[in-house]
């Protein structure tokens, strides 16, 4: 009720409207703003085994890692990584949700199906991957054999690692990704579709001037999540190649939690995941303002 | 529309073989599931018999029962929480008025931008001050509070007629009852939406469970996982295939059945 | 019953001009008070002042004896029906009926009963069992009606109730409304931008024009005597004819348009004022010159349109640069064009002050009365 009273009694809405956030925000100061000002703290610091901010060295952990090899590595890898995974697995989830979004019989099956590695965790698909990249007994290198093709050492290879795990990255994300594009052609009106046939155009023209027009909100809105998870991939590498061999696969998640709980170097880790927020800002900005100019919103 | 015949079978042809290609390694795993180590070492596709050895063996080597039932406890209390906290938060966005409320409602989006991965370190500390090391409450409650589930239910919640609101307001009905007894209600879909995204993602979580368990009290089928795959490497494969199947049914069947209502619920809540 | 007084009621936005200004009006107990206007003119948010949606600004609401300016909506027992029903989805009509019942802990049986009573006064008895969406938008409608008539409040509001309905179902649901209120008693605010449900249900209309009253009256007077030319053309279909005019002092005519002269009988021209008028004339006014036809104003008009609508004829023409229409009873055939002879009378005109919009004269009372109670075959 709305009250000309005093301040306290015009306020209720707002306290009322508080008590509702406040869960919310309590969890979000405590497990994301908190955290994140003090990576961001602890970036600037060496630190000791409990991870206690000891001696200040300024800007000398970002100077550190820009200049070692092992983080410019790892960040050559991170953005092949990316470049791999995405674009890929974007056109193979939509060209799937195109097959999908035909009108025929059974085809609530095949939707079940293009959409099944998204109840298939992370750490399952990894451990099925790596059995079917084992050079001796996995799928992949029978396959080559009975071609006639040279065998390959999918992940022990530094010139496949990355690959193989790509490959296998992109299955993984096909569902999602599958899920949301499906989505987003459902919403397109029929009526579009009937009157562009009555013009008598084909199915090519009917996908370049009314399909991907109409769906580019929600393919801008994939590929903004595509390139976040890529960015944050961790747990693939953690049981395809931890990272090796020779560093090829050391993705920047992996780099942080091999610096921070494996090393205890707290300090040039936080300066990595500083890094790596930054990087994720900027792409999420980027998105943004190309894709306000670009996207056609009904 | 109409479809012409050979469109038809040649849409089947496609739908045929690029569904069976994304579900070959589901299949494939359940096949090796049965296998004994020589018919793997064959290179076999279907298993001779199938028994179910490799399934009572994976049981034996880890206390996996404990883990399905610690990821079954860890996933539904995230689910309940993310239910709870994001439909109160999105309530508060779209049926009070108050000073401030763009500012937080972009605090909450801006929290979308900070991949979790950039905050874990002092995340673990905080844990470890908490004692909370081992506990379901260290595995759960940072992730109680979801910005694209408080997004997808205030988006819900925007469609609620305001009339609703001031018909309650009329029959004397309080604030939080109107968002118990009608509010949550009626928004019924989203919430299974976000329910269901709530369980698969947390189920299928990987590095925080890794983080903080250090012992198996508390331990996931993930951790389980790879638990299995290190000690088992390269001798019994049968026997981690079981294990990938055991962890990947619930939320296959979760999938299976919820898959319309996910894909409605998440391209709603992308969009608008 | 209950009155509703409004004395001095403002409201402003962010302290910013008033949308609803200098409000004052008491609404009798077992009224039917219909607010109208045309949309944005404030008529809703005066409605939901009083409903306790929309927080007073300004000045004093009273509901009975009680000053209510800060009361909950709960408080101010009343009841409010909208304009999209506002039913709720996941309910039953059944649950629907006895929603604000239940939130006032009344037992289960007693509930039941009076959603039963209810349901059968509107027909809804088959369909308790019915969600909303199963039900067409008549029905939908009356769960509305029968939610507000179940919990028995002295004062029910209603917010453009009938707009969501077809031509047909809205007259039927009119006179339904209308024998509700005067078998229950209840004092009724009714809000519409419809002119002739304003006329046909109300005791007493309110006119209201950015957000200020213009008339308040029985609709008959309002209809008659307009008190300025917004009223004129807001009450009346087709709407008073209106045209600028000003008094020849040499001829003792009015001149409208420069065009019509419509000469001042003697104890009427003092009360003209010297400089401009706005005259109007309602369309049943101006009359086919018959052979017969003696006094009047006679004037001779070309067609430029005609609706033959069965009962009626409506045509319009030119006077001057406005466009007039003429409206009479039966079937008249007349063509686009036609040069038509008609005539008017000075009485039937209402003459409104030129820069304040006051009326100035009222048109003389024409109203027929029944003398003879008795047909004979």
């Amino acid at each position: 009720m709305n009250t000309t009273g005093s301040l306290w009694k015009r306020s209720v809405n707002g306290r009322t409207a508080l008590l509702y956030l406040l869960p919310s925000i309590i969890l979000f100061s405590v497990f994301v703003f908190y955290p994140m000002f003090r990576t961001i703290y602890l970036s600037f610091f060496l630190t000791d085994q409990a991870g206690n901010a000891a001696i200040n060295v300024g800007f000398e952990n970002y100077q550190y890692l820009l200049g070692s090899s092992e983080f410019q590595n790892s960040m050559k890898a991170t953005i092949l990584f990316v470049l791999y995974t995405v674009p890929i697995g974007i056109i193979l989830a939509l060209f799937f949700a195109l097959l999908a979004n035909e009108k025929l019989k059974g085809i609530g099956f095949f939707r079940t199906m293009y959409s099944s590695t998204m109840g298939v965790s992370v750490a399952a698909s990894s451990v099925i991957w790596l059995f079917m990249f084992n050079p001796s007994i996995g799928m992949f290198n029978r396959l080559l054999q009975t071609v006639g093709l040279p065998q390959i050492q999918w992940l022990l290879d530094p010139e496949w690692a990355l690959l193989s795990v790509s490959m296998s990255t992109i299955w993984m994300n096909v569902g999602f990704s599958f899920l949301i594009l499906l989505g987003g052609l459902q919403n397109i009106d029929e009526h579009l579709y009937e009157s562009s046939r009555i013009d008598g155009a084909g199915y090519f023209y009917r996908l370049r001037r009314i399909t991907l027009p109409m769906l580019s909100p929600t393919l801008f809105f994939i590929i903004t999540i595509s390139l976040i998870n890529a960015f944050q991939t961790f747990g693939q590498i953690d049981i395809l190649t931890k990272g090796g061999p020779s560093q090829s696969t050391n993705l920047i998640v992996y780099s942080i939690y091999r610096e921070a709980f494996v090393n205890y170097q707290f300090g040039t880790a936080s300066a990595q995941a500083v890094i790596l927020f930054v990087i994720i800002l900027i792409v999420t900005i980027l998105q943004f303002k190309l894709g306000e100019r670009k996207v056609h919103y009904q | 529309m109409k479809t012409s015949l050979p469109a038809k079978i040649w849409l089947y042809f496609l739908l045929i073989v690029t569904s069976l290609c994304v579900f070959f390694p589901v299949l494939y795993a359940f096949m090796i599931s049965f296998m004994t180590g020589p018919e793997i070492i064959q290179g076999r596709f279907f298993p001779q018999t199938f028994n179910l050895e490799n399934y009572t063996k994976v049981f034996d080597r880890l206390p996996l029962l404990n883990y399905l039932l610690n990821s079954f406890i860890v996933s539904i209390s995230v689910m309940l929480g993310q239910l709870v906290v994001c439909s109160l938060a999105a309530y508060a966005f779209v049926f009070f008025k108050f000073k401030g409320r763009d500012f937080i409602f972009f605090l909450f989006i801006s929290t979308m931008m900070i991949p979790w991965e950039a905050t874990m370190i002092p995340n673990v500390f905080t844990i470890r001050k908490l004692d909370w090391f081992n506990t379901y409450q260290g595995l759960t409650l940072p992730f109680f509070a979801l910005a694209f589930g408080t997004f997808l239910l205030r988006q819900h919640f925007l469609t609620i007629p305001k009339e609703l609101h001031e018909a309650s307001q009329i029959a004397g009905l309080s604030r939080f009852k109107f968002f118990w007894k009608v509010v949550l209600p009626i928004s019924k879909t989203s919430l299974v939406t976000l329910g269901a995204y709530g369980f698969l993602t947390t189920w299928n979580m990987y590095l925080w469970p890794l983080l903080i368990t250090t012992n198996q009290s508390v331990r996931t089928v993930q951790i389980g996982l790879k638990q299995l795959q290190s000690q088992e490497i390269a001798t019994e494969w049968g026997v981690v295939m079981a294990g990938v199947i055991v962890v990947i049914i619930p939320t296959l069947l979760l999938l299976f059945i919820g898959q319309k209502q996910l894909q409605k619920g998440l391209s709603q809540g992308a969009l608008k | 019953m209950k009155k509703v007084e409004l004395i001095n009621v403002s409201k402003s936005y962010d302290k910013q001009v008033d949308v609803i200004s200098n409000i004052n009006v008491t609404i009798e107990p077992g009224e039917f008070f219909v607010l109208v206007g045309p949309s944005g003119c404030g008529k809703s948010t005066m409605l939901r002042m009083i409903a306790g949606l929309e927080e007073i600004t300004g000045g004093t609401l009273k509901i009975g004896e009680q000053i209510a300016n800060n009361l909950s909506p709960d408080k101010r027992d009343l009841s409010m029906v909208f304009q999209n029903y506002a039913l709720y989805p996941h309910l039953t009509v059944q649950q629907n009926i006895t929603f604000g019942l239940d939130v006032k802990r009344m037992k289960k049986d007693e509930q039941k009963r009076k959603a039963a009573e209810v349901a059968s006064m509107l027909g809804l008895t088959d369909y308790l069992a019915r969600k909303p969406r199963e039900l067409s938008g008549g029905q939908r409608q009356r769960v509305a009606l029968a939610r507000a008539i179940v919990s028995e409040t002295p004062i029910c509001l209603m917010d453009e109730p009938l707009s969501n309905l077809d031509a047909k179902l809205r007259a039927h649901m009119r006179s339904e409304i209308r024998r509700i209120q005067r078998t229950l008693g209840i004092t009724m605010i009714y809000v519409t931008h419809d002119q002739v449900e304003a006329m046909t249900m109300g005791d007493r209309i309110m006119i209201l024009h950015e957000g200020k009253i213009q008339q308040i009256g029985k609709p008959i007077d309002i209809y008659n005597h307009p008190a300025n030319p917004f009223v004129a053309t807001f009450i009346g279909s087709p709407p008073m004819n209106l045209a600028k005019a000003v008094l020849d002092e040499t001829t003792e005519e009015l001149v409208v348009e420069n065009e019509l002269r419509i000469p001042v009988p003697g104890m009427e021209r003092s009360k003209l004022p010297s400089h401009g008028m706005t005259v109007g004339i309602r369309p049943e006014s101006i009359l086919p010159l018959t052979p017969e036809q003696t006094g009047g104003v006679k004037l001779e008009v070309t067609t430029t349109n005609v609706e033959v609508l069965g009962n009626e004829t409506i045509f319009s023409f030119h006077v001057g640069t406005e466009e007039w229409m003429a409206k009479w009873s039966g079937q008249w055939h007349i063509g686009i064009g036609e040069q038509l002879p008609v005539w008017l009378e000075f009485d039937s005109l209402s003459i409104f002050d030129g820069e304040e919009g006051h009326l100035i004269k009222k048109t003389v009372d024409q109203s027929h009365h029944v003398v003879q109670q008795e047909v004979v075959e």
